[in-house]
């Protein structure tokens, strides 16, 4: 399968990108590390007259400390995220986390920012990111502007990112020396997220202090458990204890019913899941 | 079309490719390359699997033009003067392929999986291949090789 034919640039700075952007009309992509827009134009269920690729800005790749906040740049591939001893010490849910997308010539291809731009609910950074309050830093021809995780995800496939803009970094407040576990089901090898639930959190002597959790491919997007991390504060990391915390993690929720199971049976992985994902983390 | 340059096994070719022309067609089809092989098309079955700039990549899901200043090594690049090199020569002895499909793009998963873990447990193994199918369902016997391979130090 080949993409139907297109224009290519590959500017080397994010203004060139923007200046690009904006003189491609509508029908432009941006390609970040291609493992989810190749294979979609590979199907031809996009057709863009013209592709910018962002391979080339070196700007934005990297992890790096800024203040209270770990900066990610979007063009840093999964494998970085991953091995980055930064994020191992101040983000350990996004190693958990980056560590189960797909496999590893993916992880080497594809980029933190190209996931979370793509925003596929079953996707494995969107509730990580949510969990951990991440702000998306957004530039476009009249600047760069801030938006938090909760505003960023809008719908399925739908972000904040608007025509002619482009996600530049992700920044992550520093949550210093929290445990975290990324408890992701799917039945066969390198597949999608059927249920997955992020969690980080600090315990102290087998207490749990303060937890941060969500949810993967329950909803359009991703969705924060706040009842459940009020209900998780203050409680013994048992396993009796834990899963009444979170025996409501799914309440409300509206997951999607395919092949992969029903609305129900995802409401009920959700549940177990949960549990066995804070015990993990309180390890 | 767009004039790319890259070094595949060790030479340096330059040629004009459409914009749209995927690494593995570049490959297979412009370079005379095919010993990298094109399976699910898919970025699903890992058969495909070269390496861009020493990292494991599927060729079946990056544009040549992506790929131009690189440097690729595929399956072709492996043995030396018709010497197999460790991890093809632990292939052959283990018999870790049968109809031999997947075998390019294991060895190279195989390599990139010993480069960053040079004595892997069979879980570690079994983790690091998640991402190459074998058909006929030979798993076990290149788990052996991959193994075999890591006793002999071939991470290259």
């Amino acid at each position: 399968m080949i993409p139907a034919a297109f224009d290519y640039h590959a500017p080397t700075s994010v203004e060139e990108a923007l200046r690009l952007l904006a003189e491609s009309g509508d029908d432009v992509k941006v390609l970040a590390g291609g493992q989810s827009l190749l294979p979609v134009l590979k199907l031809r269920l996009a057709a863009p007259e013209v592709v910018v690729d962002l391979g080339r800005i070196d700007a934005l790749r990297g992890v790096r400390e800024d203040g209270e906040a770990l900066v990610i740049g979007a063009m840093t591939p999964h494998h970085e995220v991953a091995s980055d001893p930064l994020v191992q010490q101040h983000a350990l849910l996004l190693r958990e986390a980056t560590r189960t997308v797909a496999d590893p010539q993916v992880r080497h291809r594809g980029t933190f920012g190209g996931a979370l731009a793509h925003a596929d609910p079953a996707g494995d950074l969107l509730a990580p990111c949510l969990a951990l309050d991440a702000e998306f830093v957004i530039a476009g021809q009249g600047g760069t502007r801030t938006v938090a995780a909760a505003d960023f995800f809008q719908d399925y496939f739908t972000t904040a990112i608007d025509d002619g803009e482009i996600l530049t970094e992700v920044r992550v407040p520093k949550h210093t020396g929290w445990r975290a576990h990324y408890e992701k089901f799917s039945r066969v090898a390198q597949q999608w997220s059927i249920v997955a639930i992020a969690v980080t959190l600090r315990s102290e002597g087998g207490t749990i202090s303060e937890a941060r959790v969500a949810l993967t491919n329950m909803g359009t997007v991703p969705i924060r458990a706040t009842a459940a991390e009020q209900a998780l504060a203050g409680v013994a990391a048992t396993p009796e204890a834990v899963a009444q915390a979170v025996a409501g993690i799914a309440e409300g929720t509206e997951p999607p019913s395919d092949l992969n199971g029903d609305a129900d049976y995802r409401r009920h992985l959700a549940t177990v899941l949960a549990r066995r994902a804070v015990l993990a983390a309180a390890g | 079309m767009t004039r790319i340059t890259m070094t595949v096994d060790g030479v340096s070719y330059t040629d004009d490719v459409e914009n749209r022309t995927l690494l593995v067609q570049y490959l297979r089809e412009q370079l005379g390359k095919t010993g990298t092989v094109v399976g699910c098309d898919t970025t699903n079955c890992g058969a495909c699997t070269v390496h861009l700039d020493g990292r494991s990549v599927k060729s079946c899901t990056v544009l040549a033009v992506q790929a131009d200043g690189h440097e690729v090594r595929t399956v072709e690049g492996l043995a030396t003067d018709g010497e197999l090199a460790p991890i093809q020569q632990a292939f052959h002895d283990c018999h870790a392929l049968q109809c031999g499909f997947c075998t390019p793009g294991m060895m190279m998963q195989s390599l990139d999986l010993l480069a960053e873990n040079p004595d892997p447990t069979d879980e570690e193994i079994r983790e690091g291949l998640e991402g190459n199918m074998c058909r006929c369902t030979g798993y076990q016997n290149i788990v052996k090789a991959v193994r075999q391979a890591a006793g002999t130090g071939a991470q290259s």
